[in-house]
């Protein structure tokens, strides 16, 4: 059987997040809200995980930071020691400062395109992705839960519209949940 | 929600809602460019070709249609990309240092400023390649295994550090931006009408839907991004200045270089915001986002970065004096008193006594004065970086090769080129971008906007008290609105009343209500989803009653509204709520 899902319409983010609260405690799975801004404190509520983008950006930072010194110990030790106004080109270590800079950049550089990078591919936005909010005014002023019926499985269709009716919704909806991307 | 101090200054005038601030931003992209966007763009496309043509020029004949000589290797040049690359140092300034400090009122500058940077930091860069005369061959530059047995650039050059730095500045910028307009783009696409701005939109949008994991993810990645991005912008301005600093040039050769190369570039750059900004804002109608405590705030970083470089000067010049070296000495008072006299006066008097004015509250809240002042600030900024590089080398160790440095029609064609350049960038910009975050100014209008603060935005009605469950079943899969306080109770009688109404009953009902709205052809239908409170759901409904147009709508009264709530049922005092019949007056207008 296909899965269903009831998008329920909001007009306020503080209202969508009361009535979160409100279902979560009666027991209702949310799957997901869409809204046109980050709802400051929604995450907990319906269960998001904070995101391990930040570790990945460390990662990424240390890559770039380790590629520029073993960059610098080929290139200017190893590979072809430059004499430069007698500067020290036999030892990495005697020459670092001179790299300090170029090291901080490549690091920077690594850690905020590897990061990106990450971020697009893990939201699945990239050029030419469709989109999937279910309805175009929730990216002007509309804030929608996602409410899918196979996450719920102890409320019935009907039983789970009923409850969200309790709220001060504008719109609700129920169709088969269609996966776009 | 975080709660902002009753004390302190609205971000936002005036009462704005969501869509509000939709439709202020998306205005200028959806509506046509108004005549001085075209002459202004047109102006800023020829001196562009001219420079492009300049530069054309140059790689042909070569370095030697410059005014350079002997004695005096860098100078229009070089002072350009310093002064363009200082330019572009606001953006991310506001957009990172900001954003750590939680500094809200750079959501209306953030955007327009990071553009800013972005087109600035590009034209800085088209000189260094320019310089090196064979621009073919500018990837040597990158560490690239090569046909002369590896020799690899030099590690140990700051020319070769400021490749790095200004590409990575560059690049890094670019994408804070863009992760930061993604959202903004959805907006547009979700509202754009014609097909090609759709498509060309859902491709700039990547597919973003604003998903609840999505944004968790976007606001930990702006504010790595911004943590990344702080130090990045205070090392690019010390490595150009490095450029300077480490050679054995007097006049170059110091140690205050770089924290006064970046407060001048902080100074600068916020100099080149306040004059794009205030016509911006003026010619975009933006005037309730970025109004004169905007203003304000930014003058006092400039009075601020101003008075920093001030102090730099004067220590520059104690130092000189103190360290007893003469040619440092000469240097100085030949800068002062010399042949360029004239520029160094222009530099003092534009950097370091134009901001003090900043002092007073009257001369920095007025936008004149504002914009008056962003100019000369420019202007010193760029006789700032003449001075360092002409004056310290035209008159060099050896008199008998002392020279003057005068620029030729190449010179100063690339540098009006890169100006026209910049602006038809910049006018490109502010026509299909959007200039003000979207996503994050709504974010901040309940905390921020002027009629939250002082309590006039009309309040929402309390949480429903007891659910009516009993109005589900009259018309199938509507929406069931519950009761809100504000509900007479003549409503509830009607509301409940209906459950026993008969099919007859309600089809008298629709044609009575017809008959005082009036009945109209289904094909010139109006998009009634633009009533607040009407979605996608409601509008079938309303379709089918036989209600397609704002004129309709507009007709309503208390009376009408009754009337229908007792059809449909399902939406019981929400509609004289929101006031569609007023709403849809002024969208009737548009």
């Amino acid at each position: 059987m296909a899965d269903r899902v009831i998008y329920a319409m909001y007009d306020d983010d503080d209202v969508l997040k009361d009535s979160a609260k409100k279902l979560v405690a009666e027991g209702v799975h949310i799957s997901d809200v869409f809204s046109p801004f980050p709802i400051h404190g929604i995450d907990p509520i319906i269960g998001v995980k904070h995101t391990r983008l930040g570790i990945v950006a460390f990662m990424f930072g240390l890559l770039g930071m380790t590629l520029a010194v073993v960059g610098f110990k080929f290139f200017m030790i190893v590979d072809w020691p430059m004499n430069i106004g007698g500067k020290p080109n036999f030892t990495l270590l005697q020459n670092f400062p001179a790299f300090v800079p170029i090291t901080f950049e490549l690091t920077v550089l690594f850690a905020a395109h590897g990061m990106a990078i990450t971020y697009l591919i893990r939201n699945k936005t990239l050029p030419g992705m469709p989109a999937d909010n279910p309805y175009p005014s929730t990216t002007d002023d509309r804030f929608v839960m996602e409410i899918r019926l196979s996450e719920n499985s102890k409320f019935s269709g009907t039983e789970l519209q009923a409850k969200i009716k309790e709220t001060d919704i504008i719109e609700i909806e129920e169709k088969d949940y269609v996966v776009v991307k | 929600m975080h709660k902002e101090s009753a004390i302190r200054e609205p971000l936002i005038l005036g009462h704005k809602t969501y869509h509000d601030i939709t439709e202020d931003v998306c205005r200028s992209i959806e509506g046509k460019a108004p005549k001085a966007w075209y002459v202004l763009f047109g102006i800023a496309l020829l001196l562009g070709l001219y420079g492009v043509g300049c530069i054309l020029y140059l790689l042909g004949t070569g370095i030697g249609t410059w005014g350079l000589n002997k004695t005096v290797q860098w100078a229009w040049d070089i002072t350009n990309f310093v002064w363009w690359v200082g330019i572009g140092h606001a953006g991310t300034l506001i957009s990172a240092v900001l954003l750590l400090f939680r500094q809200k009122w750079r959501m209306a500058i953030n955007r327009a400023a990071e553009a800013m940077t972005i087109f600035a930091v590009f034209m800085a860069g088209l000189f260094p390649l320019i310089h090196m005369g064979r621009l073919w061959v500018g990837y040597w530059v990158m560490p690239i295994p090569n046909q002369f047995g590896s020799l690899w650039v030099n590690f140990n050059s700051p020319l070769l550090w400021d490749v790095f730095a200004i590409s990575t500045y560059l690049s890094v910028g670019f994408v804070f931006w863009y992760i930061g307009l993604i959202p903004d783009f959805a907006t547009i696409r979700d509202r754009a009408k014609s097909p090609v701005s759709k498509k060309m939109y859902s491709i700039l949008s990547f597919g973003w839907s604003g998903r609840a994991k999505h944004w968790n993810r976007f606001e930990i990645v702006s504010l790595v991004l911004a943590g990344l991005a702080t130090p990045l912008v205070f090392s690019v301005h010390s490595i150009v200045s490095f450029d300077f600093a480490t050679s054995v040039i007097p006049g170059w050769h110091t140690t205050i270089f770089p924290p006064y190369f970046v407060a001048g570039a902080v100074f600068s750059g916020f100099a080149m915001v306040q004059t794009i900004m205030l016509i911006v804002r003026k010619g975009l109608k933006l005037e309730a986002y970025l109004h004169t405590k905007h203003i304000e705030y930014m003058n006092i970083v400039i009075m601020v970065t101003g008075s920093i470089v001030g102090v730099a000067y004067l220590t520059e010049l104690f130092i000189s004096w103190y360290s007893g070296v003469e040619y440092e000495s000469y240097a100085f008072i030949n800068r002062a008193t010399g042949s360029y006299w004239w520029a160094y006066a222009a530099m003092m008097t534009c950097n370091v006594v134009s901001p003090q004015l900043m002092w007073f509250k009257k001369l920095r809240t007025s936008l004149l004065f504002t914009f008056f002042i962003s100019i000369v600030v420019n202007i010193g900024m760029w006789f700032e970086r003449f001075v360092i590089i002409v004056t310290s080398l035209h008159e060099d160790y050896l008199p008998s090769s002392w020279s003057m440095f005068y620029p030729t029609w190449t010179d100063i064609g690339i540098y009006i080129g890169t100006i026209g350049l910049f602006f038809v960038f910049y006018l490109a910009f502010a026509r299909y971008f959007p200039v003000l975050p979207i996503a994050e100014l709504k974010t901040i209008l309940k905390s921020s906007g002027e009629s939250y603060k002082n309590d006039t935005a009309p309040k929402r009605p309390k949480q429903p008290v007891s659910p009516k469950k009993t109005v589900v079943s009259v018309v199938e899969e509507v929406t069931v609105d519950v009761e809100k306080n504000v509900i007479t109770e003549e409503v509830h009688i009607v509301a409940e009343e209906k459950i026993e109404i008969s099919h007859e009953e309600k089809q008298s009902r629709i044609s009575s209500l017809m008959e005082k709205l009036g009945t109209v052809d289904p094909s010139k239908k109006d998009d009634l989803k633009l009533v607040s409170g009407v979605g996608p759901k409601l509008e079938g409904v309303l379709n089918d009653i036989g209600i397609f147009t704002f004129e309709q709508v507009s007709k309503m009264t208390k009376s009408e509204y009754d009337l229908l709530d007792s059809i449909t049922g399902s939406f019981p005092g929400r509609a004289e709520r929101d006031n569609w019949a007023e709403q849809a007056k002024t969208l009737m207008n548009k």
